[in-house]
């Protein structure tokens, strides 16, 4: 397995405040790597780091080797890292079809000018990019609501198109922020099974946060664990759930390791 | 037969501009009434062939033109520009510089295939130095900038009086004629009398012709600019900004093309404007021309290409019907009787010494004249569509079209 993602020292601090705080990790090919903590422990903004939204003050971020230090956030989207967010970031007034075409707007090349004249080039690239997105919206079961615009729809959905915006940037890396938050069973069933194609079929490495347990120590091959912008552990989930930092710090007394 | 309008077999079939039957014989007949128009052989629509409203519908096909740029930028793009007039005088001024005839103020006298892309393309020029400001200030504050933009570009119209030839007397514009290059006799004269093709065309309904075709064609360019990879872009980019980046879209790149386009179709309105008015002043690209196209994009829908076509349709329309309606209320107002010229003469002010709403006559009475009526009804219209439609006239449109839709189970 070769090295995707190299996170070397990152510190990142608000005015005062130390959001990360000297953390370290990888993320191999073909993981999936889960980030946990407790609220307010910096994975959002770690996450906001790999996008290079947010710029750590201190230490490095290498993209198979590189790094990707103060690169333009859309940069880090060519170079295949995609996302989905908290708190649902889709663009509202477009379609479940137009949301996941602006997925592929970076594997597309066609500028304005072709795209005004629609020209062969541009039609031909429209029709093709159509074809990958509806294999999406297949994958993703929504086909019911393709011509809805997304802000009309329910939760659960708007979480699904927000996968299939991420995906149809055919990321190497796929950032899940919390993607069951708020969800019913059911619906999380569906969502972990979406992830797990995701892995298997495509391939695809993946960092997950997630503040359901059962969720991340179920699907996730190696856990991290952030508490107050610090790493506190990380290893394969079961070691992890031993760990008695790890039991004082975030899971408290109600947690009771699975067997 | 209507089948399953919404089966399609194709994808490709799905993304055509006129993807249902429906809209491809609506869209056929509406291009049919169009052509035949000056014509006036359409019944019901004799009236239509009238030199006069010819040159209003001319004048709304180069206000449709104005407002697709706007509305790439502000409806699509989610930048709200008051800047929109500037541009369009720099269209114009751009259009006479070359355009005109060699006079006391500068004009080269060259052929409108120079001075008419010229002119879109020295103002997209512009857009692109312009742009950058829409990434230090955003929302209100960018509305406040490019506000600023249309005072200083009045500022610099007014004072740059052998181009423009200042506030007195204004300058004339290049004529609607087609030469190829500077010889005698045009190829084609767009403004006199004359008869095409065997049939015999008014000045005016050839210069309705041009406008039509130009903005037939600015109407297709801002769809497919739309339906496409870049027209996502900007609406990503107005929907969630941050959330577009990350996806991979260039914030700053999309940002400065958006300005850039609705930039160049301004200037090409401005110089269509200015060359169909024939002679105009600086201050013709003020503030007031600019709030004209806001209201057109927001009254017509802003992000709808075709409500860009209503919307300019009502604007030009409704200040003829508003001043015929005051000449009528001031004619009963003089010689009416009874209560209704008792309310008429509330309504409307007849002389500098009777007061009233609005007057008939520009500049006397104490009322309103009627172009002041008109800013005062856009305004209410602008602050109504927000509130109540934020689609529009479309948007209506819509409605009404559902309720048929679904006819005889409306709910
Ligand atoms: N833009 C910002 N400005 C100031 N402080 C910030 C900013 N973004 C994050 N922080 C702070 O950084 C810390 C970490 O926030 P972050 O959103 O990364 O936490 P999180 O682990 O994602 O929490 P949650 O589980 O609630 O989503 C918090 O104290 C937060 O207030
Ligand atoms: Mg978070």
């Amino acid at each position: 397995m070769s090295r995707l993602l190299e996170v070397d020292r990152i510190r990142l601090s608000f005015k005062g405040v130390r959001a990360i705080d000297g953390v370290s990790f990888h993320v191999d090919e073909g993981e999936l790597f889960a980030i946990i903590g407790p609220n307010g422990a910096g994975k959002t903004s770690i996450f906001n780091c790999l996008n290079q939204v947010y710029r750590p003050q201190e230490g490095d971020i290498r993209w198979k080797g590189e790094s990707i230090m103060g690169l333009k956030p859309n940069k880090t989207a060519e170079l295949g890292i995609a996302r989905t967010f908290q708190n649902i970031a889709l663009f509202p007034h477009m379609t479940v079809i137009e949301n996941i075409l602006t997925g592929r707007h970076v594997r597309m090349k066609q500028g304005w000018l072709a795209g005004a004249i629609w020209l062969g080039p541009a039609k031909k690239e429209e029709l093709e990019n159509r074809f990958k997105v509806e294999d999406i919206v297949d994958f993703l079961e929504i086909e019911q609501w393709r011509k809805h615009p997304v802000g009309m729809l329910p939760y659960g959905v708007q979480k699904r198109v927000e996968l299939g915006r991420a995906l149809a940037m055919d990321p190497e890396l796929l950032l899940l922020d919390e993607p069951v938050a708020g969800m019913n069973l059911e619906e999380t069933e569906d969502m972990a099974r979406f992830i797990l194609d995701i892995q298997d079929e495509l391939g695809v490495s993946m960092i997950l946060v997630e503040h359901d347990m059962g969720l991340v120590m179920d699907i996730a091959d190696r856990v991290m664990v952030l508490d107050f912008g610090r790493k506190i552990a990380d290893g394969r989930p079961a070691e992890v759930q031993r760990n008695p930092d790890v039991i004082k710090a975030y899971l408290g007394e109600e947690f009771e390791p699975a067997d | 037969m209507r089948g399953r309008p919404q089966l399609y077999t194709s994808y490709a079939a799905d993304q055509a501009l006129l993807n249902t039957g429906t809209k491809r014989l609506s869209f056929a007949l509406f291009g049919v009434v169009l052509l035949c128009l000056p014509l006036g052989f359409i019944p019901g629509f004799r009236w239509a062939a009238d030199a006069d409203w010819m040159l209003v519908l001319a004048e709304v096909a180069i206000l449709f033109i104005a407002a697709l740029g706007l509305n790439l930028l502000t409806g699509l793009a989610g930048q709200v520009s008051l800047g929109h007039a500037f541009f369009m005088g720099v269209g114009a001024y751009v259009a006479a510089i070359l355009g005109s005839p060699e006079g006391p103020l500068w004009g080269l006298g060259l052929p409108i295939w120079v001075w008419l892309p010229a002119a879109g393309l020295v103002a997209a020029a512009i857009g692109v130095l312009i742009a950058p400001t829409s990434f230090r200030v955003r929302g209100l504050y960018l509305a406040i900038v490019t506000l600023g933009l249309v005072f200083i570009g009045e500022h610099l119209f007014r004072n740059l009086d052998f181009i423009t030839g200042g506030s007195q007397s204004g300058r004339t514009f290049p004529p609607l004629e087609f030469k190829f290059w500077k010889e005698e006799t045009p190829f084609i004269d767009f403004a006199t009398d004359g008869d095409w093709f065997g049939v015999e065309l008014t000045g005016q309904a050839k210069t309705y012709y041009l406008m039509l075709g130009l903005a037939l064609i600015a109407g297709l360019v801002a769809k497919n600019i739309q339906r496409t990879r870049a027209g996502r872009a900007f609406q990503s980019i107005r929907d969630r900004d941050i959330a577009a980046e990350i996806t991979g879209v260039d914030e700053f790149r999309y940002k400065t093309i958006a300005f850039a386009l609705s930039s160049f179709f301004a200037g090409v309105a401005g110089a269509l404007f200015a060359s169909f008015v024939g002679r105009t002043i600086p201050e013709a690209f003020g503030l007031p021309l600019s709030v004209e196209v806001i209201a057109i994009v927001l009254i017509g829908g802003a992000g709808v290409v075709s409500g860009m076509g209503m919307g300019a349709a009502f604007v030009i329309v409704m200040p003829l019907i508003v001043r015929t309606i005051t000449e009528w209320l001031t004619q009963v107002a003089k010689t009416g009787e009874g209560v209704f010229q008792k309310i008429a003469d509330v309504l409307v002010s007849t002389g500098t010494f009777d007061p009233g709403l609005v007057s008939a006559s520009a500049g006397s009475g104490p009322g309103l004249n009627v172009f002041q009526l008109n800013q005062v009804l856009y305004g209410l219209l602008i602050v109504g569509f927000i509130i109540f439609e934020p689609l529009g006239l479309y948007g209506i449109w819509l409605r009404v079209r559902n309720y048929w839709k679904g006819w005889p189970f409306t709910y």
